[in-house]
């Protein structure tokens, strides 16, 4: 199936989509990596918020190459980034800030899985390196917070969007993980060959 | 001279704008022929979706993927090419300058500052340049900036000898399996052998320099390269991890002697956008570029 959002969200769409759905997201998505997620993640236990409103959006893995033109931000290129090094906080965000889609590339793990299946989140795969792909969904840059701190690709930036994608639905709110499946048949794959060169 | 260096420098910048914006014609048709043998709508769709984009970065002069790198040189430096220990110098304002023309994005990291700004950074170390001094009076320079998604999952190993070539082998399996969906495959694979902890990794990251599926002349490498290749396929990584279509698109094996008591092997892996330009440089500037992969 494919699917066309419009954020925010209602945690019911998301619902709705399933391992494998092809979807298109416009309004609002924020990259946020490493450090963004660490610090958004500082401030929500401290008891401050962030600067800008993470529910019902795509957060976006990807630290985008950009460029002032005339004094406005644009987007030179933004494809995904490798989405496992969130793994170890990506549950703890989904929970705090809960967004309706995280994007990214190379799937994610476990932990992940079971936010998205409690708190109503899925995970659209966009393909790795497609970054110019990924700047044609890109209408407009409407904001930036911590680029001084943190530099052009750690910080977030918050673009508005229409028809941003295709992205695959790889990690659906049902508990379904299509990069793990993958993961799974590879390496029963590996032992086999592994044991081949044994002979 | 001072043309000579201006020369070199602007050639310099123009590799890391080819590296970062046109994708090697061989790799290209590659991923076309990868797409038509690709039965999985996911699959295909991947692969449509990267030769698009390719195209995009060619016909618009844009970086096909926003991570362009880290920024290594590998020079090969003539004995009378009249421009010697200046020319770290030349490469280090070149990559200045193309992180603001191409633009390349700002990918050096100072640990305890953070963000360089330009590509440039710490105690003489990037961008990264690997000097050979050759016969002759000229100067070859190649760019190779890359990605940190596909870096993240190279690997290393000190095996023991007594496992010889086939404990080899298995570790770039093992290897291969584990990088999986990370690091934006299909892949090309450098495999570095003996040499040491040090030059085994050095050896994988040049080997993926090697002509594109060219084998190595020794007939037992050859056989070696082309055996890992297919096993790797085999796995079923697919692109971008989905299991469908290839799982790497090349692979070189490069060697050096090793200790007799070590068996140093290295694996560097490149996401599907292998990147790199080269161009030779005459003792009188006159610059030759050079497209094929």
């Amino acid at each position: 199936m494919e699917y066309k959002l419009r954020t925010p969200v209602p945690e019911g769409e998301i619902r709705r989509l399933k391992m494998g759905d092809l979807v298109y997201v416009s309004g609002i998505i924020i990259t946020a990596r490493d450090e963004a997620h660490l610090k958004a993640l500082e401030l929500h236990e401290s008891g401050e918020q962030p600067p800008v409103d993470f529910r019902g959006v795509g957060i976006f893995h990807c630290g985008p190459i950009m460029k002032k033109v005339d004094g406005e931000w644009t987007v030179v290129a933004a494809g995904p980034t490798t989405s496992a090094r969130m793994e170890i906080f990506q549950d703890k965000f989904i929970e705090a800030f809960r967004p309706a889609i995280i994007i990214g590339k190379g799937g994610m793990g476990d932990r992940t899985t079971k936010a998205c299946s409690d708190y109503g989140c899925a995970y659209g795969a966009f393909t790795g390196g497609a970054a110019l792909l990924a700047v044609k969904g890109i209408k407009r840059v409407r904001d930036v917070f911590w680029l001084e701190e943190m530099g052009m690709p750690e910080c977030l930036w918050v673009y508005e969007v229409e028809d941003f994608g295709p992205m695959i639905v790889t990690i659906d709110s049902h508990g379904n993980n299509m990069t793990e499946n993958v993961k799974k048949k590879i390496l029963a794959k590996k032992e086999k060959i592994l044991a081949s060169m044994e002979g | 001279m001072v043309e000579l260096e201006k020369i070199v420098e602007d050639t310099a910048v123009e590799l890391l704008r080819i590296a970062a914006t046109e994708l090697h014609t061989e790799y290209v048709e590659e991923l076309e022929r990868a797409m038509e043998k690709t039965e999985g709508a996911v699959g295909r769709s991947q692969l449509a979706n990267i030769l698009e984009n390719v195209g995009m970065a060619r016909d618009g002069s844009r970086p096909m993927c926003q991570d362009t790198g880290v920024v290594a040189f590998m020079v090969k430096l003539g004995d009378g090419f009249p421009i010697r220990s200046g020319i770290k110098e030349i490469l280090v304002r070149a990559t200045r300058r193309a992180t603001e023309e191409v633009p390349l994005r700002p990918n050096a990291v100072d640990t305890f500052k953070g963000n360089t700004r330009d590509n440039v950074g710490l105690n003489g170390y990037v961008p990264i340049v690997y000097f050979d001094l050759v016969d002759g009076d000229g100067l070859e320079l190649v760019a190779m900036p890359k990605g940190g998604g596909s870096s993240n999952v190279a690997a290393h190993s000190m095996l023991k000898p007594g496992l010889g070539l086939k404990g080899v082998k298995q570790f770039v399996i093992e290897s291969m399996a584990k990088a999986g969906s990370l690091g934006c495959p299909p892949y090309f694979v450098g495999v570095g052998l003996g040499g040491g902890e040090d030059l085994c990794m050095i050896l994988a990251k040049k080997a993926l320099l090697k002509p594109f599926k060219v084998r190595n002349p020794d007939p037992r490498v050859a056989e070696m390269e082309e055996e890992l290749l297919e096993k790797i396929n085999e796995l079923g990584i697919g692109a971008m991890g989905l299991g469908e279509g290839p799982s790497a698109l090349d692979l070189h094996i490069e060697m050096a002697a090793r200790h007799p008591a070590s068996l140093p092997v290295g694996v560097v892996i490149s996401c599907w956008a292998l990147r790199h330009a080269k161009a030779k440089i005459t003792s009188d500037g006159r610059v030759t570029i050079d497209k094929s992969a």
